[in-house]
C-alpha cells in the first residue's frame, strides 16, 4: 500500500518534472527524426491574441467536372499556399473549408497587418497565354499555349540590352505546341498575352525545339521577379471570391491580454486561498494537485500543439472550474464519512469512492459536449472545445490520482494523520 | 432545510420573475447580433473627431444600416452591411481627405454566406449537444430502482439548462440595448460554457438522488431528494462561488473586449447553481411523483 503510493508519488514528481521542462519559457524545440517527433514547443497565439489576417475565399466549381471537385480544390489551396509562402508569414495556415454546399480555402496570417497585401498576392491571376495572326480576319487568336503549359520561369537579364527579363521553359506538351506555333508562324508575329493585356509580339526567327522562350516587355527587375513568381505557382484553377476577411490588430490585443491574464491569476490565487482557508490541509494539497494540473495542460498545449484563443483560455478556465470542483466533491465526501465515525484512511477511500461516479457522469456530459463541438463547430468555437477536452481529462486525472496520492502519504504518516481530519 | 413541498412552485414564480425582463427585451428591443452573425463589415480606427462629426463626414456615401460606436480607448467602430473592396476604398479615401493619416485598428468582414453557416452550426451544435446528454444521463443512470426513469432525469436536466439558456439570452437582450453588448460567436462559446456548468451541477444533484434512492428505499421520492439537496447543498455553493470568484476576477480587472464574454458566464453560472437546486430538482420531484401516482391508479 505505501509502496505503491511512494511509486506513484514519484510518478506525479517526474510527470511534473518533464511537463515543466516542456513549459520553461525558452525551451529549445525537440526535433527527433528516428521517432519522427517535431515540435517547436511555443505556445501558439490564435489570431485574436497575436492579430493578423483572417481571409476566406469561396471557389467557383461550376465548370469544372463533378468527380474532380477534390482535385480542384486540392489545387486551389495547393495554389494559394505557394503565393502566400512568398509573403514570408510565418505559421500561416491555410485549408480547405465547406460552407454547406460551397468549397472555400480559410487562411490565416497571423502577425500580418496589410491585408491589400496579401489579398493581392493571393488573388493575382498571371495568366499567361500565346496568341497568333489569324491570315484571313487578320485578328489575334489564341493558340492554346498558357501558362499552365510552363515548367518554369526565371528572371534573366539580356546581355544586350540589359534590361530584365523573364525566361521560360514549357513542359513535354508545351513544348510540341510551342514547336508547331513557331513552325506554322516562321516570320510572322506570336504575341504573348499576360491578364488581357498583350505584352509583346516578336516575330518568329526560327523554329523552336528544345521548348524555351523568353518574355521581354519594359519590365524593371521587381516586375520581372513578381511576373517569374506568379508563373511559377501558377494560375488559380478555379475563379475565387473573397467572402470574409478580418484584420485583427495586435494594437487591440495585449493591452487586453495582459490586463486579462493578471485578471486570471489573481482568480486562480483567490480559489487556492479559499481553498485552503476551507478545507485546510486538503485543500492544500489540492491547491499542489491544481498547480501541477496546470503544469500538464500547458505542457500538452504545446506539445500538440494546440493554437489558444480567447475563447480555447475560457475553455481552460472552465476545465480550472471543474477540477477544483471534483476535489470539492471528494472532500465534501470525506467529511461526512468522517463525521459518520469511520477511520480516517476508510474515509478517503469512500470519499473517492462514492464521489467517483458523479465526476465521472458530470465530466463525461461535458465530454459529450465537447466531441460534438469539436465534430460541429466552427473554428473559434472548436478550439475552447479542445481545451475544454484536454483539460476535462487532465482534471480527472488530477483529482483521482494527484490529490488522492497526496492524501494517502499524509494519511498513512501517523504524526499527519490528523491534520486531514476537519 | 426543506427545498420541496409546498415552497416548489415559489421556485418557478421566483424564476418566472427574472425570466420575464429578459424575454421582454427580446421581443421588444431583440438581441443586437454580431456580425459574425448577421454579416457586415466592421472598421475601427482611431480618430481626433466626435460621432457625429463623423457620421456627417460619412453621409454622402450612403453606407446601409450604418452605426457608429465610440470606444471608451479613444476609437470609433463603424459598422454597416457587407462592403465589397471598392466601396470600402471609398470610405477609407473619404475618411483620409477629410482627416489625413488614420489609425486602422480592425477591419472585417463577413459575408453573407459565412454568417448564415456559422448561425446554422451555432444553433445545430447547440441542439446536438443538449441531445447527446439526454440520452447520456439516460444510460448513465439506467440501473436507477424502479419505478424511476433514467430519461425523466435527463429530460429534467436539459429542462433546466433550458431555463438557464433563457436567462442568460435574456440578460444579454437588456445588456444589448444599454450597453451595446453583441451576440457573437464569443457569446455562442459563453452558452456552451453555460450550457456544460449547468449539467455539470445537475448530475451531482441527481448523482446523489440516485445513491439515496438505492440506500433507503422505503423514503418518498421527495423525501429521497430533499436529503439529496441538503447533501450536496455546501458542494453546488463551493464550487460555484470558487468559479465566480475567478470570473468576478477577470470582469473586474480584465480587459474591455472581454467583458461581455465574462457578463454571460456570470450570470449562466450563478443561473445554472440556482436552477439545479431549485429547478431541476422540484420538476423531477412533480414528474415522477404524477407519473407513480397515475400509474397506481390504473
Amino acid at each position: 500500500m505505501t509502496k505503491k503510493n511512494l511509486f506513484l508519488f514519484f510518478l506525479i514528481l517526474l510527470l511534473a518534472g518533464l511537463a515543466f521542462w516542456v513549459d520553461r519559457p525558452n525551451v529549445k524545440p525537440i526535433d527527433w527524426p528516428k521517432l519522427g517527433i517535431s515540435r517547436d514547443l511555443k505556445i501558439h497565439q490564435g489570431l485574436d491574441l497575436k492579430g493578423g489576417v483572417h481571409l476566406v475565399y469561396e471557389g467557383d466549381f461550376s465548370k469544372i467536372p463533378a468527380n474532380k471537385y477534390e482535385e480542384a480544390h486540392q489545387a486551389l489551396v495547393n495554389t494559394i499556399e505557394k503565393r502566400i509562402n512568398k509573403l514570408g508569414v510565418t505559421e500561416p495556415i491555410i485549408q480547405k473549408g465547406r460552407i454547406g454546399d460551397k468549397r472555400t480555402v480559410i487562411i490565416e496570417l497571423p502577425g500580418l497587418s496589410d491585408v491589400e497585401q496579401a489579398t493581392k498576392m493571393i488573388g493575382q491571376t498571371a495568366q499567361l497565354s500565346f496568341l497568333e495572326m489569324d491570315s484571313t480576319t487578320l485578328q489575334w487568336k489564341e493558340t492554346g499555349l498558357t501558362g499552365a503549359h510552363l515548367q518554369r520561369a526565371d528572371v534573366q537579364i539580356n546581355p544586350e540590352t540589359g534590361e530584365p527579363e523573364v525566361a521560360i521553359e514549357f513542359d513535354a506538351q508545351g513544348t510540341k505546341l510551342f514547336k508547331a506555333i513557331t513552325e506554322r508562324n516562321l516570320q510572322k508575329p506570336v504575341a504573348i498575352k499576360l491578364d488581357e493585356e498583350i505584352i509583346s509580339a516578336p516575330i518568329v526567327q526560327t523554329v523552336i525545339n528544345e521548348g524555351k522562350g523568353v518574355i521581354t516587355g519594359k519590365f524593371d527587375m521587381k516586375e520581372a521577379k513578381a511576373l517569374a513568381i506568379n508563373l511559377n505557382s501558377g494560375a488559380l484553377p478555379v475563379p475565387t471570391k473573397l467572402i470574409q476577411q478580418e484584420n485583427i490588430s495586435a494594437t487591440l490585443g495585449p493591452e487586453s491580454i495582459k490586463k486579462s491574464l493578471v485578471a486570471g491569476l489573481l482568480g486562480v490565487l483567490l480559489v487556492a486561498l479559499f481553498m485552503i482557508l476551507f478545507y485546510k490541509t486538503p485543500g492544500f494539497l489540492a491547491t499542489l494537485a491544481l498547480f501541477i494540473y496546470a503544469l500538464l495542460v500547458l505542457a500538452i498545449f504545446k506539445l500538440i500543439p494546440v493554437t489558444i484563443t480567447l475563447a480555447g483560455l475560457a475553455g481552460f478556465i472552465l476545465s480550472v472550474g471543474m477540477a477544483v470542483d471534483a476535489n470539492i466533491l471528494i472532500f465534501e465526501r470525506m467529511k461526512e464519512e468522517i463525521k459518520a465515525g469511520k477511520p480516517t484512511l476508510t474515509a478517503l477511500n469512500e470519499g473517492f469512492r462514492r464521489a467517483w461516479p458523479s465526476i465521472r457522469d458530470s465530466n463525461f456530459s461535458s465530454l459529450i459536449t465537447c466531441f460534438i463541438l469539436i465534430w460541429f463547430g466552427s473554428g473559434l468555437v472548436r478550439g475552447f472545445a479542445v481545451t475544454l477536452a484536454i483539460g476535462i481529462l487532465v482534471s480527472m486525472f488530477s483529482a483521482i490520482t494527484i490529490t488522492r496520492t497526496f492524501l494517502k502519504l499524509v494519511v498513512l504518516n501517523k504524526k499527519l494523520e490528523r491534520l486531514v481530519r476537519p | 432545510m426543506q427545498f420541496l413541498g409546498s415552497r416548489k412552485k415559489w421556485w418557478f414564480i421566483i424564476s418566472g420573475l427574472i425570466i420575464l425582463p429578459g424575454l421582454l427585451a427580446l421581443i421588444f428591443w431583440g438581441l443586437r447580433f454580431g456580425i459574425d452573425f448577421q454579416g457586415g463589415t466592421i472598421y475601427e480606427i482611431k480618430l481626433k473627431t466626435d460621432k457625429t462629426e463623423l457620421q456627417s463626414v460619412l453621409a454622402p456615401l450612403n453606407l446601409p444600416d450604418l452605426t457608429i460606436t465610440s470606444t471608451n480607448t479613444g476609437s470609433f467602430i463603424i459598422k454597416t452591411i457587407p462592403l465589397s473592396k471598392e466601396k470600402m476604398d471609398e470610405v477609407k479615401a473619404t475618411l483620409k481627405t477629410k482627416y489625413g493619416q488614420i489609425e486602422e485598428l480592425r477591419q472585417e468582414t463577413i459575408g453573407p454566406t459565412v454568417s448564415s453557416d456559422l448561425r446554422r452550426k451555432a444553433i445545430l451544435s447547440v441542439i446536438f449537444a443538449c441531445l447527446g446528454i439526454i440520452l447520456y444521463i439516460a444510460w448513465a443512470f439506467r440501473n436507477i430502482p424502479k419505478p424511476y426513469s433514467s430519461f425523466r432525469f435527463g429530460i429534467c436536466a436539459i429542462l433546466a439548462l433550458i431555463h438557464d439558456l433563457l436567462v442568460v439570452v435574456g440578460s444579454f437582450a437588456i445588456v444589448g440595448h444599454f450597453l451595446n453588448y453583441e451576440v457573437d460567436a464569443y457569446f455562442i462559446t459563453a452558452l456552451l460554457t453555460v450550457l456544460g456548468f449547468s449539467v455539470h451541477d445537475t448530475i451531482v444533484v441527481f448523482d446523489r438522488i440516485r445513491e439515496n434512492l438505492k440506500r433507503f428505499g422505503r423514503a418518498s421520492f421527495e423525501e429521497t431528494a430533499n436529503a439529496s439537496l441538503n447533501q450536496t447543498l455546501i458542494r453546488s455553493l463551493n464550487t460555484s462561488l470558487t468559479v465566480l470568484l475567478t470570473l468576478v476576477a477577470l470582469f473586474v480587472l480584465g480587459g474591455e473586449s472581454i467583458k461581455p464574454f465574462v457578463f454571460a458566464l456570470l450570470v449562466g453560472i450563478t443561473t445554472g447553481t440556482y436552477s439545479s437546486i431549485f429547478i431541476a430538482t422540484p420538476l423531477l420531484v412533480i414528474w415522477e411523483n404524477r407519473y407513480n401516482r397515475g400509474k397506481e391508479r390504473k
